[in-house]
């Protein structure tokens, strides 16, 4: 078992032709990840990687049965595709995008108000299910399958999570990136809620960052309803007020969204938080041992 | 992106929302020609900089007549203001507002923002004008309303007017405020912007309900279809080394430090620089050079960094997912060939072609110390800094 993509899922690629949506789809493939379509308006009937391009994603989903798109579309247009990804009744929508203006993903959450397809992203690395299916463009050869989901704001500090743990012999189910932006589709605890029904899962790392309430939220809900433990880390402890740290969502503004405070809400609600970047690894495995499930999470 | 208070009224202006009278000048002479062709009895000369709190820094004053004018603006203009805003190296003062006086009845506090938590636009208001919203959060809470707005229907008439019975705009003048907020609002979705704060809002003697002061921020990921708010900005209110890195898609901040620092990825690079201070060191930039960097990018940031004086040494943090190390690899040698690298250079390669990375960095003839994870590389960058 593993959360929201695993060996079976299919997938098209949304602007598959770009030359970022090529590199990964060849990435993804390799990983074994069952890429059956791509969608490029105007290229229908190419193929590419050996991957056949539709013109809309209705008739790439007609064609193929594929449940879940990635969209790799650049910024002006990535809301257009979202809203035709959820407007094709996908399960699933992973938008890796950076840069979509925030009014446009507004207009986008209301759209998808009662709509089936779950969003993850933007602007986020995507989902992987180690040694099942990799859709985004975190490198693959970092994950090995195990017993912990990672939840994680930010790409590059899930990869070094997953790597710490990997290197520590604990695999992973799924680690899912949800993103830098202030409006996302899916947030912590939608997650969290996945990883505390998901048999496979015993333990989560959540990775936060600077701006926002997101985590102190999450922190909350794990104290009321999470069965397994939950370590964290938050980035950004350092970073000046008032400056946006890269990520759209990365600000402390009005003296709202500091590192402290939301590791003073997750110590509060249980939950250990790693003191630096490379012992989230280390920290999940005390709580692991605490727990006295280190063992079955060992995974060589 | 931020723009200055003339700008944002002249924007409101051509919205139709209330602004008084006003004319940008660059010097004093422009500034006394300004209040003649206002030809009001008092005028305010009003320092224009990316900061709040120039009232309180002597930056803004009310003038009752042309040499007072005169008197003011030769003392504001080239003024260094410190303001909380403004750190403590402060902000000078190169452009004023020459503004008409008005007749100010009652002060209120207007405000559209993203909310974070219900993915939409919340309008905020306040009867306590003046003061900073976050003050009032923090002291009366209570005396905060918000609305928040559906963006298929927009603002609607009734959620204006629920905000102006709330905050008590006097009954006759609800409908100029709810006109008000409702352009207001208009120019918020239609630039793209962040936040629209009108602090204060005002009732005038003579009936009217306008901005006193306007502060206007864009989102920059929407500004490629807004030409005309890019052509407000003013370059010499931000920081050189900014403006050299958003040339190149580079996501830079100078912080205070030394150890200069070139990650992938928001959350690494943050998290690269407070490991950095949790080993002792000081870092001297936030700097993410992105998903799509190019072995060009690469080398122009590594310029940026050494462009501060301050660097006395360099951390490369690469996990490559989008980002391929050899890239990485391939523009810190060619940065280090064309800037001759004289600071330690400390490089933590992982992800993405990693091997290729690594053979690059090893046969180059450049001095590079090798790292084996991010705890690693810090402690061996603060160490070489500290000698």
């Amino acid at each position: 078992m593993s959360v929201f993509v695993n060996k079976d899922t299919k997938v098209i690629v949304q602007g598959i032709t770009g030359s970022t949506a090529l590199f990964h789809t060849k990435q993804m493939l390799e990983y074994g990840t069952k890429i059956v379509g791509g969608v490029t308006p105007g290229k229908g009937g190419m193929e590419v990687e050996g991957v056949p391009v539709f013109n809309t994603v209705k008739e790439a989903v007609e064609q193929t049965g594929a449940t879940v798109s990635v969209i790799y579309v650049p910024a002006p247009f990535a809301a257009d595709s979202i809203v035709e990804a959820v407007d094709a009744e996908l399960d699933l929508a992973i938008c890796i995008t950076e840069h979509i203006p925030v009014l446009d993903m507004v207009k986008v959450k209301r759209y998808m108000e009662g709509k089936k397809t779950r969003l993850i992203g933007p602007n986020c690395p995507g989902v992987i299910t180690a040694d099942e299916c990799k859709v985004g463009i975190m490198p693959g050869y970092i994950h090995k399958k195990g017993h912990v989901g990672v939840v994680s704001r930010s790409g590059t500090l899930t990869y070094e999570a997953v790597h710490q743990l990997t290197q520590a012999g604990i695999g992973q189910t799924t680690a899912v990136g949800i993103g830098g932006d202030p409006v996302n589709g899916t947030d912590f605890i939608d997650v969290l809620k996945a990883f505390n029904e998901d048999p496979e899962t015993k333990a989560v790392i959540m990775i936060g960052e600077i701006g926002g309430t997101a985590e102190e939220e999450a922190a909350e809900w794990v104290k009321a309803n999470m069965t397994k433990p939950v370590v964290g880390f938050i980035g950004g402890r350092t970073a000046p007020p008032g400056k946006r740290m890269g990520h759209a969502g990365a600000i402390i503004s009005g003296g709202k969204g500091t590192a402290d405070e939301k590791i003073r809400v997750m110590n509060e609600c249980g939950i250990k938080v790693a003191e630096t970047p490379s012992v989230m690894g280390e920290t999940l495995i005390e709580v692991l041992k605490e727990n006295g499930i280190y063992e079955e999470c060992k995974t060589h | 992106m931020n723009i200055h208070e003339y700008q944002g009224k002249e924007i409101l202006r051509n919205y139709g929302v209330a602004v008084p009278n006003g004319k940008v000048a660059f010097s004093v002479e422009e500034a006394v020609e300004a209040a003649k062709e206002l030809g009001t009895d008092v005028c305010v000369v009003k320092a224009q900089i990316h900061a709040g709190g120039r009232g309180k820094a002597g930056g803004v004053k009310v003038a009752k007549n042309l040499d007072e004018v005169r008197t003011y603006a030769e003392e504001i203009l080239g003024k260094t203001l410190v303001t909380h805003q403004t750190g403590p190296e402060g902000k000078e003062v190169k452009r004023l507002l020459i503004e008409e006086g008005c007749d100010i009845q009652k002060e209120y506090y207007i405000g559209f923002v993203l909310d974070r938590a219900t993915s939409r636009v919340v309008l905020m208001a306040s009867e306590e004008g003046g003061t900073e919203i976050e003050e009032v959060a923090e002291k009366t809470p209570e005396k905060i309303f918000k609305e928040y707005i559906d963006p298929v229907l927009g603002l609607m008439p009734y959620q204006a007017r629920r905000i102006a019975f709330n905050i008590n705009i006097p009954k006759e003048l609800v409908n100029k405020a709810v006109k008000f907020m409702t352009g207001l609002y208009t120019v918020f979705v239609e630039k793209d912007a962040s936040v629209a704060e009108i602090n204060p809002l005002v009732v005038t003697g003579d009936g009217n309900v306008m901005a006193l002061d306007a502060k206007i921020n864009f989102d920059s990921n929407a500004l490629y279809r807004h030409k005309d708010i890019m052509e407000y900005r003013d370059l010499e209110e931000e920081d050189p080394k900014e403006i050299e890195a958003s040339k190149y898609d580079l996501s830079y901040i100078s912080l205070d430090g030394n150890i200069g620092c070139m990650v992938n990825g928001a959350g690494l690079a943050m998290s690269t620089m407070d490991i950095i201070k949790h080993y002792g060191g000081d870092p001297a930039n936030f700097l993410d050079v992105g998903g799509g960097a190019t072995a060009e990018k690469v080398t122009e940031a590594f310029k940026i960094i050494l462009s501060d004086k301050n660097v006395k040494g360099i951390f490369v943090n690469i996990f490559g997912g989008i980002m391929k190390c050899d890239v990485i690899a391939s523009g810190v040698v060619e940065a280090a060939k064309q800037v001759g690298l004289s600071v330690p250079l400390v490089v933590r390669l992982e992800g993405t072609n990693v091997d290729l990375g690594k053979k690059i960095l090893s046969e180059s003839d450049i001095d590079v110390v090798p790292a084996d994870s991010m705890a690693d590389g810090a402690q061996k960058i603060v160490e070489l800094v500290g000698k």
